[in-house]
């Protein structure tokens, strides 16, 4: 029987400070108990021989000094079992469906250990995903974390419900489990989320974590751990491939914020946290392969740009953790074209890994090298077309600003439920490319112009 | 040893009551001892950072003092390793503990077990003193030599034993009562000691085009990458540590990715050393420490990578150390920093980033050793500044120490030109020292060629400026060549696809012949403007554009040869 301690001294935002107790574990789970028997979980973030400070995850509304706490001696541990998938939970791991409730087969820690740099395996496995502009030029691999930079208002939960309904494996049946954890999302984007899932079947190879825009915002802070100690369970205890959504990151690192400051913490840039990096790289590390096992990772972290501005803390630390990025783009949102993936941006860090003879085809990296190049330049002639009009261009310039619009049209626009395979966008991409002579496609290599070009 | 209490635990850093500690002393905190390093002393209190996640550990735990700085083991062994920021083997710790890295782990750093053949070059009665060369060991191919440690006293050998020996066995005796073994520890916060330093004055040959003619580096030189995310600076500095011509390696992952290191981990043993034709990790030490590892071991791993590489520098060899990155380390300064409550300066980093940035930097140089070699260490540190943007404190800092600037540019990247450096804001200080060099080696006109590709360069910025506002077929036909010969140096000369078995590698002769057939082009084509010939039969050259195809041909002086002739005809035509 753990004791009880009715001390607390202050309670200021989330936090709550606990005096004269006995000596309390580091990141310990703590419950308190208000007087009329509500009950509130929290952690401890700060202990010493004085005073026990404890964030509360449900937020310190309502609670006063006559609320007991008590301190449960372990870590925040996620109950697992195979039956979770085809749930519905809270952002703290409770069951929301009205099922029945999840007997565990075990429980995990919430933080989880970083996996030993020698026992992880290299993400090499091509993900179809169906989206051209992902497949051919900023390739998903299996065990890897690509988050999609978006903006408010522009399609990026269409395009994660996409990648999750069409994401497979070629060559390989095992389809993937999804794992959604949804941070501080609305409710309308939730049910939206759930109801594609219903519709498609796939809520059967799900599990959802949802943490609503009026749950607590402390709350937040647990549930992506909540979300990958689940997919870890199955990826490396069921051998089973997990593709982890999370979405919104914005909404984490703000509730991170929010703690720091009722912390006292000096603060880092914007008033995030100095460790938000540190922070942030616990929650996106969690993905890839271990040698030796089956199963395997895959991220899709959602964040929205503040401003759409990729310079803000929340982008530019998560490109430094996370192994490329998908960016989405206002301009092509307003000119009516779905996926608005910006490529130019956008890349994938593993793309090398996954692609070529073997795994997609020979001509892939030279092929989407050569989009790259030409996209970037035509879009730069844009501006100069604008000033002098586009009569004065050289026949290059108006073969390549031709050949921007052109891709954009038919490469960059599909529709919603347009699964491409690989085999049919690089020919897409090969049409686009005809238009070119071919002493200008100078990052393909003859042999491969000869057998491809058509 | 001296014994105390745990008082307050906050994340990475705790604090202790009643211990009798020194600073930087390294400490074992708790039931389970984690270790840690003392970092700040206040009256009866002791600030302590610890290597290992903090969760459990509650308020009166015991705290121990060890009597010893934080130390990296020092000895044959270290090739071919995988450490992480305080140099525990990783791999050691995969075979005892499993996949994930759980807490209170410890393993020594090198194999207690193995046996290593050892070989005596000096002789019973031969004056030791710190830095005397007593032996050899043979690691890999890579001749270690057993030197007596900086900090012993000088006397005179007694015993001198040859033979087969573990890393702690006794190999030698001094009058002075000094036992010798193979191994030695060394605090990593405090430089090896060395007679002198030298000047720079010897390039490190990369292979790489843009670096090796536009912004060379030297033996012992320090230079900076900074870039943006999805530059790629990940893939040049891997270049550079695959092929740079230094003897031995140390990539320091600090704050990195996991699955970059896992691709580092797999990629240097299967690559071949073009020089000795053994794989690449076999004279490569990495330590690993990936952004979710603990942070304060994070701090430690850029001190744990410059001191192995001093280690080997002090046998005369050139080491080459990659740090990846950087900003990553200032940050682990500034977390800990703001959890010591410090008054922080400019965007929260601690006021003392720049003396620590300088201190790391200056271990760099090319050095007459202890044992009168000559060695040297070049420091090649990744910069990743916030959002790209080069005002910030942590480069600027780094700006002001190193002498190479490689700036890498996400503009070019997405255009897929790589090794994306921008070759208008890089810079090299090191071009005049390292001129008679190349004169000597490579070619006499070396610089004269690197000069005229660099004119021609910031020529082409100038003329794009131009053709923005009025487009380019409204150019002059002299401007008009100019532009297409820039074209040229950027496409065949800067580009370089290190994925492409031949062209990741190109040697000094072969930059050079590349910049002299552009250049030869150049020449033919102002002459032939000179005396008349149309700009656009210029333009239309074929032979040109094949100078591109040298880049993947193993054969290229024949190839070059041929263009070279093949201009000269299309042009008399």
């Amino acid at each position: 029987m753990e004791k009880e301690y009715k001390t607390i001294t202050k309670i200021a935002g989330p936090l709550v400070f606990v005096s004269k107790t006995e000596p309390i574990g580091y990141g310990d789970l703590v419950k308190i108990i208000m007087p009329e028997g509500e009950t509130k979980t929290g952690q401890v973030l700060d202990t010493s021989e004085d005073i026990v400070v404890v964030q509360v995850f449900e937020g310190t509304s309502g609670l006063d000094r006559d609320a007991r706490v008590k301190f449960l001696g372990e870590n925040i541990k996620l109950p697992v079992s195979e039956d979770m998938l085809g749930r519905i939970l809270d952002g703290a791991g409770k069951p929301i469906d009205n099922g029945p409730a999840i007997i565990p087969e075990d429980k995990l820690d919430i933080t989880g250990a970083a996996i030993n740099p020698t026992s992880r395996a290299s993400p090499e496995d091509f993900i179809q995903t169906g989206i051209s502009t992902i497949d051919l030029m900023n390739t998903l691999v299996r065990g890897q974390k690509l988050p999609i930079f978006s903006g408010s208002g522009l399609p990026h939960n269409e395009i994660a419900l996409q990648i999750a309904r069409q994401a497979k494996v070629t060559g390989k049946e095992s389809s993937f489990v999804v794992i959604f954890a949804a941070m501080g999302i609305t409710n309308e984007e939730a049910q939206r989320f759930v109801m594609d899932f219903e519709q498609t079947g796939a809520l059967k190879r799900s599990l959802v974590f949802l943490n609503l825009a009026d749950d607590p915002a402390v709350e937040r802070l647990i549930t992506p751990r909540m979300a990958l100690t689940a997919a870890e369970y199955f990826a490396f205890q069921k051998d089973m491939h997990v593709l982890v959504i999370m979405t919104d990151i914005t909404n984490y690192c703000e509730s991170l914020r929010e703690i720091g400051s009722a912390r006292e913490e000096i603060p880092g840039r914007r008033g995030y946290p100095g460790y938000m990096y540190t922070d942030l790289a616990t929650i996106y590390e969690r993905a890839g392969i271990v040698k030796g096992k089956k199963g395997s990772i895959t991220q899709l972290p959602i964040l929205t740009m503040i401003g759409d501005d990729i310079t803000h803390p929340i982008p530019d630390l998560t490109g430094y953790i996370t192994e490329g990025q998908i960016v989405l783009s206002r301009e092509l949102h307003r000119k009516n074209t779905y996926p608005p993936i910006d490529v130019l941006p956008s890349l994938s860090r593993l793309m090398n890994l996954g692609i070529g003879a073997g795994k997609t085809r020979e001509d892939h990296k030279q092929v989407s090298d050569q989009l790259y190049a030409n996209y970037a330049e035509g879009r730069d002639l844009r501006g100069l077309a604008a000033i002098v009009g586009e009569e004065s261009l050289s026949e290059r310039d108006k073969r390549l600003l031709k050949f921007a619009a052109e891709f954009e049209r038919r490469f960059v626009r599909q529709a919603r439920n347009e699964n491409r395979t690989i085999e049919g966008t690089l020919k897409t991409a090969w049409e686009l490319l005809s238009a070119i002579p071919e002493a200008e496609l100078i990052r393909i290599s003859p042999e491969i112009k000869k057998k491809y070009r058509p | 040893m001296a014994k105390g209490t745990l008082h307050r635990i906050t994340g990475p850093v705790v604090i202790a009551k009643g211990l009798n500690a020194k600073m930087y002393e390294v400490v074992k905190v708790g039931n389970q001892t984690l270790m840690g390093e003392v970092i700040q002393i206040n009256g009866d209190k002791t600030t302590i950072q610890v290597y290992e996640d903090t969760s459990g550990l509650k308020p009166g735990e015991p705290v121990e003092t060890t009597g010893l700085p934080l130390s990296v083991e020092l000895g044959p062994g270290l090739l071919n390793s995988v450490y992480d920021g305080i140099q525990r083997p990783l791999a050691e710790l995969r075979k005892q503990e499993g996949d994930f890295i759980s807490r209170g782990m410890t393993a020594p750093a090198l194999d207690r077990k193995r046996k290593w053949e050892f070989k005596t070059t000096a002789k019973k009665g031969d004056d030791a003193k710190p830095g005397t060369i007593i032996g050899t060991v043979r690691e890999y191919d890579t001749e270690h030599a057993i030197t007596i440690p900086p900090n012993t006293k000088p006397g005179k050998i007694t015993e001198l034993k040859e033979g087969t020996y573990t890393v702690t066995d006794t190999v030698c005796k001094l009058d002075n009562g000094h036992e010798i073994s193979l191994m030695h520890r060394w605090p990593v916060r405090k430089a090896r000691d060395t007679q002198k330093k030298l000047l720079p004055n010897i390039p490190l040959i990369t292979g790489q085009r843009v670096f090796d003619a536009l912004f060379p580096i030297a033996k012992g030189g320090v230079a900076a990458i900074p870039g943006p995310f999805g530059s790629g600076k990940t893939v040049s500095q891997s270049q550079l540590a695959k092929w740079a011509d230094a003897n031995v390696i140390v990539y320091v992952g600090c704050g990195e990715r996991g699955n970059e290191m896992t691709e580092v981990l797999e990629e240097f043993p299967k690559l071949v050393d073009p020089r000795t034709e053994q794989p690449l990790m076999n004279r490569t030490v990495l330590v690993a420490n990936t952004s979710n590892m603990p942070v304060a071991a994070r701090e430690a791993s850029i001190y744990t990578g410059i001191t192995i590489s001093e280690y080997y520098r002090d046998m005369g060899y050139s080491v080459a150390l990659m740090a990846d990155s950087t900003s990553r380390w200032a940050e682990a300064m500034r977390e800990i920093s703001s959890r010591l409550q410090e008054m922080p300066g400019e965007e929260g980093y601690p006021s003392y980033l720049s003396t620590r940035l300088a201190d790391f930097y200056e271990r760099a140089g090319r050095t007459i050793t202890l044992s009168g070699k000559e060695g040297s260490i070049s420091v090649i540190g990744a910069v990743s500044p916030p959002g790209g943007d080069f005002s910030e404190p942590v480069t600027q800092n780094t700006l002001r120490v190193v002498k190479n600037f490689w700036a890498l540019d996400a503009k070019l990247a997405q255009r897929r030109h790589f090794p994306s450096i921008n070759w208008l804001t890089s810079y090299s200080l090191y071009l005049d020292t390292l001129e008679p060099w190349f004169k000597e080696n490579v070619a006499e006109d070396w610089r004269e060629s690197v000069n005229r590709m660099m004119s021609i360069l910031q020529e082409e910025d100038r003329l794009l400026e131009i053709v923005q506002l009025i487009g380019s077929d409204a150019l002059p036909d002299k401007e008009r060549i100019t532009l297409r010969i820039a074209r040229m140096i950027r496409e065949f000369l800067l580009q370089q696809n290190a994925f492409h078995p031949i062209d990741t590698y190109s040697e000094p002769k072969k930059t050079h012949m590349t910049m002299k057939t552009i250049l030869k082009y150049a020449d033919l084509a102002y002459a032939s403007l000179e005396a008349g010939m149309r700009a656009q039969k210029i333009l239309e050259i074929k032979a040109k554009d094949r100078i591109g195809e040298a880049k993947f041909e193993k054969n290229y002086e024949a190839l070059l040869k041929a263009i070279e002739k093949e201009m000269e005809r299309e042009f008399k035509a």
